[in-house]
């Protein structure tokens, strides 16, 4: 197999002496979907902000292409993030500018190109993802899930090598679900990218990802293939995969003894 | 140990005010850097002059309106008791020109202008559009805070200038048409005792002072506004108070230095 195109070793990260990722070693390979998930506060947000060069390890490194990420200057940065493609949360489009020209701000800002073939490249990115009428509407205009779509068709607008999503199922009606998930794997597989899903929707990511690693406790507890996880006896993966109420992630958040915070100790 | 709470607090403001100055003026030197692409691409500064400047036209003709009828009525009043009715015309121009056209249009402009150009990048900071930036390769100073920065400078002037003229229009209805002074002593009065250099430029050097200071602030408080609906609605308060009061200091000393003696 080829050299990974993302290689995440032994990072570690701590907000002040709060120790967030401890260790963390992964690869991801070109024209791969990887899932990286976990529960909230379990520190995957952090690992996506590393590997996108937002903040930088307090120890390990992130390479990308080669290319260690934190030693690189904020020029080497841009330029390494001209190659990448990321979807916020909740798409994070720029409220002031039509539906089009979100689209077209990167084609616009680091090309030369004309603007009628910036309009047919715009119109093709919408088309990919069924919003071409859509092109002169506001994001105010649009609906959760096309909001979704539209940021995705932003977030490929300079055909990417990396794609990074966080979340990008966070607050989608099934319908939505289903079109924003099978649009990341049809995008990723036509552009011949790789791309990896911060996220903790299971059921979604189990139907369209390559290979996925568990994060808990800011280490990686399990990883594999969507069968060898949803075959995993693992008691965490069984948890999470099954959305158990109790289990290695306990129901109850630590405290005193309940009969004597009830007032009946003996 | 209330002592040692009191001297740990002062401790952490004072440390929290020196790194936010210096955290201020970073953000400031880097605005003033990455200016040039800003000009290159003029467009976008324009489009800011009107969110700034033109959506600011309204408040500040009206404002301009009465603030001059005003100092109509109130300078007639006085001047009539020396017998000096037709020095208005000098009166209304020169308060206006040198005064209250920079002054109170400043004070209208953090307010109407600089609080939506807080409250604009505090809600792109809070909805990750900063950061979507940021990650497309974009330099959301030299993208989003450059061009602010420079539309409100450059509109601050025009439209100190916009409120003393309409501020003497103002004055001239009251003056003349309504109270009946004497036109062609209202306007020849005015046309002898305002200077351009003088009166004029000054007045323009300190709307351009002011234009620097209110949007320095008013950017400065949105990008560092925390990402939530308090930090916004927080930073857009505080650019309003900030900019008054540095827009009021800053007029005592450039009124020193410009009409000391004159």
């Amino acid at each position: 197999m080829s050299a990974p195109l993302v290689e995440v070793r032994d990072v570690n990260f701590a907000y002040d002496s709060r120790p967030i990722l401890k260790g963390i070693n992964m690869s991801f390979h070109k024209g791969k979907l990887i899932a990286i998930m976990g529960g909230s506060g379990c520190g995957k947000t952090t690992l996506f902000r590393l590997i996108g060069g937002a903040i930088k390890p307090t120890r390990g490194e992130v390479r990308i292409d080669g290319q260690v990420m934190h030693e690189l200057d904020q020029q080497g940065l841009y330029d390494m993030r001209r190659k990448m493609g990321v979807l916020f949360q909740f798409g994070a489009l720029f409220t002031d500018m039509s539906v089009f020209d979100n689209v077209a701000f990167q084609m616009r800002e680091h090309t030369d190109l004309p603007e009628e073939v910036i309009r047919d490249l715009v119109m093709m990115k919408l088309h990919a993802v069924g919003l071409r009428g859509t092109h002169d509407l506001m994001p105010a205009e649009l609906s959760g899930g096309m909001a979704r779509r539209v940021a995705l068709a932003r977030t490929v607008a300079l055909d990417p090598m990396l794609i990074l999503y966080d979340e990008p199922f966070a607050g989608l009606d099934p319908i939505s679900l289903t079109v924003v998930g099978q649009l990341i794997r049809k995008l990723n597989d036509a552009l011949g990218a790789t791309s990896v899903i911060v996220t903790h929707d299971v059921q979604e990511s189990l139907k369209i990802v390559d290979y996925i690693y568990f994060v808990a406790d800011g280490v990686i507890v399990a990883e594999g293939t969507p069968d060898e996880i949803r075959a995993s006896d693992k008691p965490f993966v069984h948890q999470f995969v099954h959305g158990e109420m109790d289990g290695p992630v306990p129901f109850h958040y630590p405290g005193g003894d309940y009969r004597q915070d009830l007032g009946v100790a003996a | 140990m209330p002592i040692a709470n009191s001297l740990r607090t002062i401790g952490r403001r004072s440390v929290n005010a020196v790194w936010r100055t210096g955290y201020a003026s970073r953000f400031f030197v880097m605005t003033l850097f990455y200016s040039g692409t800003s000009f290159k691409r003029f467009r976008l500064i324009v489009k800011e002059m009107f969110s700034s400047g033109v959506m600011s036209l309204i408040i500040i003709l009206v404002a301009g309106m009465f603030v001059g009828m005003v100092l109509g009525l109130q300078g007639y009043e006085t001047l009539k008791r020396y017998g000096s009715e037709s020095a208005l015309g000098s009166l209304v121009a020169l308060s206006l020109v040198r005064e209250l056209g920079p002054v109170l249009a400043a004070l209208l402009f953090a307010s109407r202008a600089g609080s939506a150009m807080t409250a604009e990048i505090g809600l792109m900071k809070a909805t990750e559009q900063i950061a979507a930036m940021e990650m497309m390769a974009v330099n959301p100073i030299a993208r989003v805070v450059a061009p602010r920065f420079w539309a409100g400078v450059i509109s601050m002037p025009l439209l100190a200038a916009m409120f003393s003229a309409m501020g003497v229009f103002g004055g001239y209805v009251v003056g003349v048409v309504v109270i009946g002074v004497d036109e062609g002593s209202f306007w020849s009065q005015m046309q002898a005792s305002v200077d351009f250099q003088h009166d004029v430029l000054n007045g323009v050097i300190k709307s351009f002072v002011f234009g620097l200071a209110v949007t320095a602030i008013a950017l400065f408080e949105g990008y560092d506004a925390p990402p939530t609906a308090e930090g916004v609605s927080g930073a857009t308060t505080r650019t309003v108070v900030q900019s008054s009061l540095a827009i009021l200091m800053l007029d005592f000393i450039l009124t020193a230095f410009m009409f000391q003696g004159a």
